[in-house]
């Protein structure tokens, strides 16, 4: 790392594998829920909160903890895995995902969730917001950095490129993109739904410095995230290439689990292969 | 670059009581291009530092502006009021639903804005905003009125949008004038009938009045500046003291100040109540006096509905 601090890679693999399992028996409890495209970002995820995120989970309000805007908001099991293995959130609380007045909203909501800075569920919007957040911050000369998770279908939406345009005019150097490049949205594959190309080049022709790498290779994300969180010289955006539904078999690169959760044979076998 | 406006236009009040927020260092203005007609090029000119344009994009205005209030500032985000609508959506589940303080001003609104055409007459801004949880919704009727209510947003806990107009009409308060978000103002006092205006209509409304006056029909006049939270305390009031109503916007009948009345009149009273605004469709190019008089949103449409009304007791 920049700062010199040893990561354990093996240490923040074993965090991603216990949020699956926290994935797959909250999307299983509520009998609905996105495991797939949880899955897809998981190891992005642990790799931001586990190396570099400045976040105090004794006090998740602090007023200059670094923001995390989970813009793919229905990817909400994933993050409140994260805040589960982080303690901020208990077992209780995501396993009442998706039932009345549980804190793990069906999308993440800021207003209910202790942790959660930016209220999704509709696609598009996080760019913007996480844009808002980092300019704020430079008015507050405060060197918070704003961390934007995007999935790829999401930038469909013609607001993700209003924001990326605005970000380099505004030259949001404390700004950060990781797009969960799963390549499939909630219908079908992207390809066959409406590809989006080389969402990179996209990113590089609005003036934004752009890597690559395999979302699903811990030690290239913690290497990847270090990178981005080093650069001051415009807004970053790191492409995570990643499959679908990571780490089960059976949701791997299927589109019918972006939206769908596993039975109780489907939780026994996804279960087994994360043991 | 719009023409110029001075006097009674309610942009020129809302551009100045950003002027009077300004001294507090959390409010930051966001432009989507238009800020020469909006009037928050003033504060642009004064404040660069906390003036953030966001080009011809009003969808990522409105989240940018929600980011910027999670982290602790007041965004006053302005555009025409009908390219606010472009953005619905982002106000809703952006804005509001976390309940944040962003303030919205939509200038231009209805068809007063004249010779652009229909498509820039926003006629249901007021209805589609009054429809969201935790939304304030204003709709001053001259600069002065404006710059006053401007200057309250910062009493605000969550969202705001506020519509203003473009073009100048008679003013209706003095400077210094008491008035106050949530709270009707009574302009004229008569025992006959209460005529509830907003925007425009309420230089109307006085002139309609003063015409009624003639037939021996006693009008009370209000600006009802804030349709939503809507003054129903007032409201009761004159339901009581006059017994009949006529409501006066440049607005659709659907779900603005006439749909906010309605909704309450027929709940909870047996008050009839006439209604002054567009029936339901869109507007055309024209000068805003031609379009004005075209749709009956003048005194003698207002003047009508308030001899149905009391016809109606």
């Amino acid at each position: 790392m920049g700062d010199g601090t040893e990561v354990d890679v093996s240490e923040l693999e074993q965090m991603a594998r216990r949020c699956r399992v926290d994935i797959v028996k909250m999307t299983h409890a509520a009998k609905s829920g996105h495991p797939g495209g949880s899955l897809s970002a998981i190891d992005c995820m642990v790799a931001i909160y586990g190396t570099c995120l400045r976040f105090d989970t004794s006090n998740p309000d602090w007023e200059d903890r670094d923001r995390f805007i989970m813009s793919k908001g229905h990817a909400s099991p994933a993050m409140y895995s994260i805040l589960h293995q982080m303690g901020v959130l208990d077992e209780d609380d995501i396993m009442g995902f998706r039932t009345l007045g549980s804190v793990c909203q069906g999308h993440v909501d800021m207003n209910w969730t202790k942790g959660v800075d930016f209220s999704a569920g509709s696609l598009g919007m996080g760019l913007s917001f996480g844009l808002g957040c980092a300019l704020a911050a430079k008015m507050d000369s405060s060197d918070r950095r704003i961390w934007v998770m995007l999935g790829d279908g999401e930038t469909q939406e013609g607001q993700i490129w209003e924001a990326a345009m605005a970000a380099n005019y505004h030259n949001a150097t404390n700004l950060r993109v990781i797009v969960d490049r799963n390549r499939i949205q909630n219908d079908d594959f992207m390809d066959v739904q409406m590809e989006i190309g080389d969402i990179g080049e996209k990113f590089r022709s609005f003036g934004w410095t752009v890597k690559e790498v395999d979302g699903h290779d811990m030690s290239s994300l913690v290497d990847v995230v270090d990178w981005a969180n080093s650069e001051d010289g415009g807004p970053v955006a790191i492409v995570a290439n990643t499959v679908k539904g990571n780490g089960v078999s059976f949701m791997e690169n299927n589109p019918s689990f972006h939206g769908m959760a596993p039975d109780d044979e489907e939780l026994r076998i996804a279960l087994e292969e994360l043991s | 670059m719009s023409a110029p406006s001075s006097g009674g236009a309610s942009r020129d009040g809302y551009g100045r009581g950003l002027l009077r927020i300004a001294h507090d260092p959390r409010v930051v203005v966001l432009e989507a291009d238009l800020g020469k007609s909006t009037k928050s090029c003033h504060f642009r000119d004064e404040y660069p530092d906390r003036t953030v344009s966001l080009g011809i994009a009003e969808q990522n205005m409105m989240l940018f502006a929600a980011g910027m209030a999670s982290s602790g500032k007041i965004p006053i985000a302005s555009t025409f009021a009908i390219f606010t609508e472009r953005a619905f959506e982002q106000v809703r589940n952006g804005i509001a639903r976390p309940g944040l303080p962003v303030h919205i001003c939509g200038s231009h609104g209805g068809i007063h804005t004249g010779t652009d055409g229909s498509s820039a007459q926003s006629i249901e801004d007021l209805a589609i905003y009054r429809t969201i949880p935790k939304m304030t919704v204003i709709h001053p009727c001259d600069d002065i009125s404006a710059e006053e209510l401007t200057a309250q947003l910062l009493d605000l806990n969550g969202p705001s949008y506020m519509r203003t107009a473009r073009n100048k009409v008679p003013r209706m308060y003095e400077d210094g004038s008491k008035l106050k978000i949530g709270s009707g103002s009574v302009l004229r006092e008569g025992g006959d009938l209460a005529i509830i205006s907003c925007g425009v209509m309420v230089g109307v409304a006085i002139s309609a009045a003063e015409t009624l006056s003639r037939e021996s029909i006693n009008c009370t006049v209000v600006d009802m500046h804030t349709i939503k939270p809507l003054d129903i305390e007032l409201i009761a009031k004159l339901s009581d003291s006059c017994g009949a109503f006529v409501s006066a916007e440049d607005h659709s009948v659907i779900g603005g100040l006439g749909g906010a009345l309605s909704e309450w009149l027929s709940t909870n009273t047996s008050t009839p109540l006439e209604m002054v605004g567009v029936r339901d469709n869109f507007g055309q190019s024209g000068a805003s006096s031609e379009l004005m008089e075209l749709m009956g949103l003048n005194e003698a449409g207002i003047c009508e509905a308030a001899r149905r009304a009391i016809s109606r007791k």
